[in-house]
C-alpha cells in the first residue's frame, strides 16, 4: 500500500498578507513607475538649494545688463522667465515644495479626523452616523469650488478661529480649509470598512473576550483598513493640490509673501500668460502639476489593487 | 412603487428647506450683505442702512437668522425677490440667461459623454484585458486626472495664439464669450463656433467618466451566471449581449446619468470663467466676488433644487429599472 | 429505449499560463430516453465540465475532443450555430444556484417566453400562455400571477422549479441538472427530485443528474456513473452499485456518508489530484488503500465486471474486501 499522504498536488508556500499586497502592487507597472518618478521629484524639491539654479526671487539676468522679462526657455533659464525675470525652473522647485506641504499636511489632518469620525459612525451607528452621512451628503452635493469659496468666507468670518487656522488666505488657513473637505471622503471610506467588518467573526471573538470599542477599532479594524485609508489619503492629497491651483486661478490662492511661491500660484498665472502667448509660463507649471497628480493617482490605483484583489485581471 | 416615490418626495421637501437654510446662513456670514451694501453706495445714512436691513430681513442672532430665512423664503416663493446690490436691477433676467447658457453647454457635453463614453466603455469591456481595454481605461484615467482648467487653458493657448501664428488669419475656434463682441441677435453657426472649445473641455471629463463607469458595469455583468443560462437556452450571442448583458449594465449607468445631469448647473464654473462664457458659473463668481447676497441666494436655490430633484429622479429611475430595489 | 446522448472518449482541456488543465480525460457513456443517469464525483472531477463542454457553454479557449452525439447529431467540432440551435431545443440545462442563474430584472414569464420563442414560431401571447402552463406543470401555485413576478420574489425551491419549467419548454430529449438541489433545504430537495422524476416519465426525457450527494442519487437514479479526475471510475445500475461497488473510490464515497448503520465517518485520505499533471495510470492511486504497482500502468478504461462497468484494474482481486467495507 502506497503511503496515503503522498501529495500529488501543488504545494503552496504561505505568504504573509503584507508581502502579498507588496507583490500585487509591484504588478501594477504604472504605480511602480510613479513611485520612482515621484521619489525623484520629491528629492529634487527637498534638496532645493542644490537643485535650484537661482533663488526664488532672483532675476536670471540683471536688468541693467539686458532685458530679462518673459524670456522663452534658454540656457540661462531652462523653463524661461516670468514678468520680472525670475527663473521658472527654480521657482517651480520651490513652489512644488510649498504645495506638497499644503497637500500632505491637509491630507494628514483629513485622515486623522476622518478615521476618528468614520470609525465611530460605523461602529456606533445610530444618530451620530445618520447626521454624519447627511452632512457629508450635503457638502458633496455642491460644486466643489462653490463649497470651497463659501467655506473659505465663512471660516474667515469666524473671528475666534483665527488663532488656530490663521489669516484668510494664509498657508495655514488653506491647509485647514482643504482638511475640512478632505475628511469627509476618508470618513466615508472608513465607515464602510468598519461596517463590513463589524459583523465578522474575529470582531465577535474580540468582543467575547471583553474588548472595548476603542480597542477593537485601534487593534483590529484600522490595521485591516490600511489599504483603503491609504487610497483615500492619496485622493486627499491630489484634491488639495488641485484645489489650491483652482483657487489660485481666480485669485484666491495662498498668500505666501514675496519671498516664496507655490505651484498653485504658478499655475494660477497661466490663464493670463496663455492669452499673451507665453507658453512656457503655462506648459511647465501644468506639466509639474500633471506629473504630481498623475503619479499620486497611479500610486493610489496600485494601492487599491494591492489591497483589494479582484479575481481575474483587467479591472482597474 | 408609488409608495416608494411618495416617500422619497416627502423626504425631499424638508431636506430642501434645511439645506437652503444652511446655505442662507453660510452666505450671510460669509459675504456680509451690509458691508457689501456700504461698498456699493457711497453716501449712506443710518436710516438707509436700517431700511436695507429691514427689507432684506438681515436680523442679528440665531433667532434673527431664522426669522430672516423665513422672510427671505416667503419673498422667494412669491416672486418678490430683492434687487441686486451692485447691479441695481432685477436678479431673475440675468439669472435666467445664465441658466439657459449653462444648460446648453452642459447638455451638449453630457450628451457627447453619454454617447461616446458608453460606446467606448462597451468597446473596452467586450475584450477585457486586451489592448483596447487597457487603452480605453488608461485614456479615461488620464482624462479624469487632467483638471478642466488645464485642458481649457491649453486649448486657449493653441487656438487663441498659435493657430494664428501657424495658419494665419483669425482663430479657428474663438476662445471667449458666446458671440463676437458687438454681435447682436441669434446666429446658430457663430454660437456653435464659440461653443466648440468649452464643450470639448467638459466633454473630456464626461466621456472619461461614462466610459469607466460603463466598462466596470458591463464587466461586472459579463461575469453573471444568468448570461450562461441565456446561452444554454440557445439564445444568439448578439441577443445575449444586448438584451441581457447591456440592458442590465445600463442600469447603474442610467442612475449615474441622472446624477451627472443634476450637477450640470453648478459644475461648469471653471470652464465658463476661463472662456468668459456667460453661464451660471460666471454669474456665481461675479456675485461672489462682489458679495452680492440677493444675487447669490437664488443661484444657490437653483443648484440645491437641481441636485435634490435629480437625485430623487435617479432613485426613482433606478427602482423602475431594477425591481430588486423596490423592496423598501 | 434509444440513446439520447452518447459520449465517446470525450475530452476537455483548458490552456493556462502554467500548462493545460485536463479537466475531462476521456469519458464514455450513454444516456437513454426515459432514464435518469446520476453522475457523481467530487468538485473538480469534471462532471459539470463534461456537459458544459458538449453544450458549447465553456469559454472559447477550452479545447474539446472526442465525440458527443446528441439525437444523431455530432456536437464535437460542429458548427457553433448547430450547437447553439440544439441548446434549449434538444438539450437543456438547469444550474445549481437558481437565483444567480435567472436574470434579476426580467419577469419569470418573459424569461420562459424567450426560451420558447428561441425555438418555436409562436406569437408572444401564445408563448405567455404556454409559459403559465409550464409553471403549472412543475407545481407552482397561481402560475398566471407568478409568471409576472421577478426571481427575487420566489423562494429557492420555487426558483428551481421555474428553471425546470424553462428547461422543458421545448420538450428536450436530454435534460442536464447540474447540482440542482445543493443550494436547497433537504425538504425542498425531495420536492425538486420528485419534479424531475415526473418529467422523466411524462416527457420520456433522458435526465442527467450531476451531484456529489449519494443520498440524492439513491432516491431517483436509474443508473449511476462515478467520476474521478476527469474519467469515469465505475458505472452501473443503482441497485448494483450500492450493493456491490467495484471501485475503491466509490467505496470511499459511501463510507464518508453519514448513515444510520455506520458508526464512524471514514474520509478519503489525501487531496484531489492536480489536473495540470494528473498521476500516471489510475488517478486515484495515491489515495487508494488497495493500490499496487499494476495501477501505475496505462490509464484504465471502463470494462464490464459482472453487472457493472469498472475502471479498477484490480477489481476482481479486491471485490470481497470492498463489499466487506460497505456492509
Amino acid at each position: 500500500m502506497i503511503a496515503a499522504d503522498e501529495l500529488v498536488g501543488i504545494t503552496v508556500a504561505s505568504v504573509s498578507p503584507r508581502k502579498q499586497a507588496y507583490l500585487r502592487f509591484k504588478e501594477h507597472k504604472a504605480a511602480v513607475g510613479s513611485v520612482f518618478v515621484l521619489t525623484v521629484l520629491v528629492l529634487a524639491v527637498l534638496l532645493t538649494p542644490l537643485t535650484a539654479r537661482y533663488g526664488v526671487n532672483e532675476p536670471v539676468i540683471d536688468i541693467k545688463v539686458a532685458k530679462n522679462q518673459f524670456l522663452p526657455p534658454r540656457s540661462e533659464a531652462w523653463f524661461g522667465t516670468d514678468d520680472i525675470g525670475r527663473d521658472i525652473y527654480s521657482r517651480l522647485l520651490y513652489g512644488v515644495r510649498v504645495s506638497l506641504l499644503i497637500g500632505l499636511a491637509s491630507a494628514i489632518i483629513s485622515v486623522v479626523i476622518g478615521v476618528a469620525v468614520g470609525a465611530i459612525a460605523g461602529l456606533k451607528g445610530g444618530l451620530f452616523d445618520d447626521i454624519m452621512m447627511r452632512v457629508t451628503d450635503i457638502f458633496l452635493a455642491f460644486p466643489i469650488l462653490v463649497s470651497l469659496l463659501v467655506m473659505r468666507n465663512v471660516l474667515g468670518a469666524i473671528s475666534w478661529m483665527k488663532p488656530i487656522i490663521g489669516e484668510l488666505s494664509s498657508v495655514r488657513f488653506l491647509i485647514f480649509l482643504f482638511a475640512i473637505f478632505g475628511w469627509m471622503g476618508v470618513a466615508r471610506v472608513v465607515r464602510a470598512q468598519v461596517l463590513s467588518m463589524r459583523e465578522r467573526e474575529f470582531i465577535e471573538a474580540s468582543r467575547a473576550i471583553g474588548a472595548k470599542n476603542g480597542h477593537i477599532i485601534i487593534r483590529h479594524m484600522l490595521p485591516n483598513s490600511v489599504g483603503p485609508i491609504l487610497v483615500a489619503l492619496s485622493l486627499s492629497v491630489v484634491g488639495a493640490i488641485i484645489s489650491e491651483s483652482t483657487l489660485s486661478l481666480f485669485g484666491y490662492g495662498p498668500n505666501v509673501g514675496a519671498g516664496s511661491t507655490s505651484l498653485g500660484l504658478l499655475v494660477g498665472g497661466s490663464a493670463k500668460a496663455a492669452r499673451a502667448g507665453y507658453w512656457w509660463l503655462v506648459v511647465f507649471p501644468f506639466a509639474a502639476l500633471l506629473i504630481i497628480t498623475l503619479c499620486i493617482s497611479f500610486i493610489g490605483d496600485g494601492l487599491r489593487d494591492a489591497t483589494e484583489p479582484k479575481a481575474s485581471g483587467g479591472r482597474a | 412603487m408609488i409608495r416608494f416615490v411618495l416617500r422619497r418626495l416627502l423626504w425631499a421637501i424638508p431636506t430642501l428647506l434645511l439645506v437652503t437654510f444652511l446655505v442662507y446662513c453660510a452666505i450671510r456670514i460669509g459675504t456680509d450683505p451690509v458691508q457689501s451694501y456700504k461698498r456699493a453706495n457711497s453716501r449712506l445714512t443710518a436710516k438707509k442702512i436700517a431700511e436695507f436691513k429691514e427689507i432684506n430681513g438681515l436680523y442679528e442672532g440665531f433667532g434673527g437668522y431664522v426669522r430672516g430665512y423665513f422672510q427671505w423664503l416667503k419673498g422667494f416663493l412669491t416672486g418678490d425677490w430683492s434687487k441686486s446690490i451692485f447691479r441695481n436691477g432685477d436678479v431673475w433676467p440675468v439669472l435666467k440667461n445664465a441658466l439657459a447658457n449653462t444648460l446648453v453647454l452642459g447638455i451638449t457635453a453630457s450628451t457627447l459623454g453619454i454617447i461616446i463614453g458608453n460606446a467606448l466603455g462597451v468597446f473596452a469591456a467586450l475584450r477585457p484585458g486586451r489592448l483596447r481595454d487597457t487603452a480605453v481605461n488608461s485614456a479615461a484615467l488620464v482624462g479624469l486626472s487632467i483638471p478642466p482648467f488645464v485642458s481649457a487653458i491649453i486649448l486657449q493657448l493653441v487656438f487663441a495664439i498659435y493657430w494664428q501664428r501657424w495658419f494665419g488669419g483669425g482663430s479657428l475656434f474663438p476662445t471667449s464669450g458666446v458671440y463676437p463682441p458687438g454681435h447682436s441677435g441669434f446666429d446658430l453657426f457663430l454660437r456653435i463656433k464659440h461653443m466648440v472649445l468649452p464643450v470639448t473641455v467638459v466633454a473630456i471629463q464626461t466621456i472619461a467618466v461614462y466610459s469607466r463607469y460603463m466598462r466596470a458595469s458591463l464587466l461586472d455583468v459579463m461575469n453573471s451566471e444568468y448570461l450562461r443560462t441565456a446561452r444554454s437556452k440557445g439564445v444568439s450571442e448578439r441577443r445575449v449581449l444586448v438584451r441581457h448583458a447591456l440592458r442590465n449594465a445600463l442600469i447603474p449607468v442610467t442612475t449615474l446619468a441622472f446624477l451627472e445631469v443634476g450637477s450640470i448647473v453648478g459644475g461648469l464654473i471653471i470652464t465658463e470663467n476661463l472662456f468668459e462664457y456667460p453661464g451660471m458659473g460666471r454669474y456665481f463668481l461675479n456675485a461672489y466676488s462682489s458679495g452680492d447676497f440677493p444675487q447669490l441666494m437664488p443661484w444657490m436655490v437653483i443648484i440645491v433644487a437641481s441636485v435634490i430633484v435629480f437625485n430623487l429622479l435617479a432613485d426613482i429611475v433606478y427602482a423602475f429599472l431594477d425591481p430588486r430595489i423596490r423592496l423598501d | 429505449m434509444s440513446e439520447a446522448l452518447k459520449l465517446t472518449d470525450f475530452r476537455v482541456s483548458f490552456p493556462t499560463l502554467s500548462g493545460d488543465v485536463q479537466a475531462v480525460r476521456g469519458v464514455d457513456h450513454a444516456v437513454n430516453q426515459g432514464e435518469l443517469l446520476a453522475v457523481v464525483g467530487e468538485s473538480g472531477s469534471g462532471k459539470s465540465v463534461t456537459f458544459l463542454g458538449l453544450m458549447g457553454l465553456l469559454p472559447n479557449s477550452a479545447v474539446i475532443g472526442g465525440s458527443a452525439v446528441l439525437d444523431g447529431v455530432e456536437l464535437v467540432g460542429a458548427d457553433p450555430k448547430v450547437v447553439r440551435r440544439a441548446r434549449g431545443k434538444k438539450i437543456a440545462m438547469i444550474f445549481q444556484d437558481p437565483l444567480s442563474s435567472l436574470n434579476p430584472v426580467q419577469r419569470i414569464g418573459v424569461q420562459i417566453v424567450e426560451m420558447i420563442q428561441s425555438h418555436q414560431d409562436m406569437p408572444k401571447r401564445a408563448a405567455s400562455t404556454r409559459a403559465v402552463e409550464l409553471l403549472d406543470m412543475v407545481g407552482i401555485p397561481q402560475p398566471d400571477q407568478r409568471s409576472l413576478q421577478y426571481p427575487h420574489e420566489f423562494s429557492g425551491g420555487m426558483r428551481q422549479r421555474v428553471m425546470i419549467a424553462m428547461a422543458i419548454a421545448n420538450e428536450p430529449a436530454v435534460l442536464i441538472a447540474d447540482e440542482p438541489t445543493t443550494a436547497l433545504d433537504v425538504t425542498v430537495q425531495a420536492q425538486i427530485l420528485e419534479v424531475l422524476q415526473r418529467i422523466k416519465t411524462e416527457l420520456n426525457a433522458a435526465i442527467v443528474l450531476i451531484t456529489h450527494d449519494l443520498g440524492v442519487v439513491a432516491r431517483v437514479a436509474d443508473r449511476v456513473e462515478v467520476m474521478y479526475a476527469g474519467r469515469p471510475a465505475e458505472m452501473g445500475s443503482i441497485d448494483a452499485l450500492f450493493d456491490h461497488p467495484s471501485h475503491p473510490y466509490t467505496v470511499g464515497l459511501m463510507r464518508s456518508l453519514p448513515s444510520s448503520d455506520r458508526a464512524r465517518l471514514v474520509p478519503i485520505p489525501g487531496a484531489p489530484p492536480n489536473m495540470l499533471a494528473p498521476p500516471s495510470g489510475c488517478a486515484f492511486r495515491p489515495r487508494c488503500p488497495h493500490a499496487a504497482p499494476v495501477c501505475a500502468g496505462d490509464v484504465p478504461s471502463l470494462r464490464p465486471f459482472g453487472d457493472l462497468e469498472t475502471a479498477c484494474v484490480r477489481a476482481e482481486e479486491i471485490a470481497a474486501e470492498l463489499i466487506e467495507a460497505v456492509r
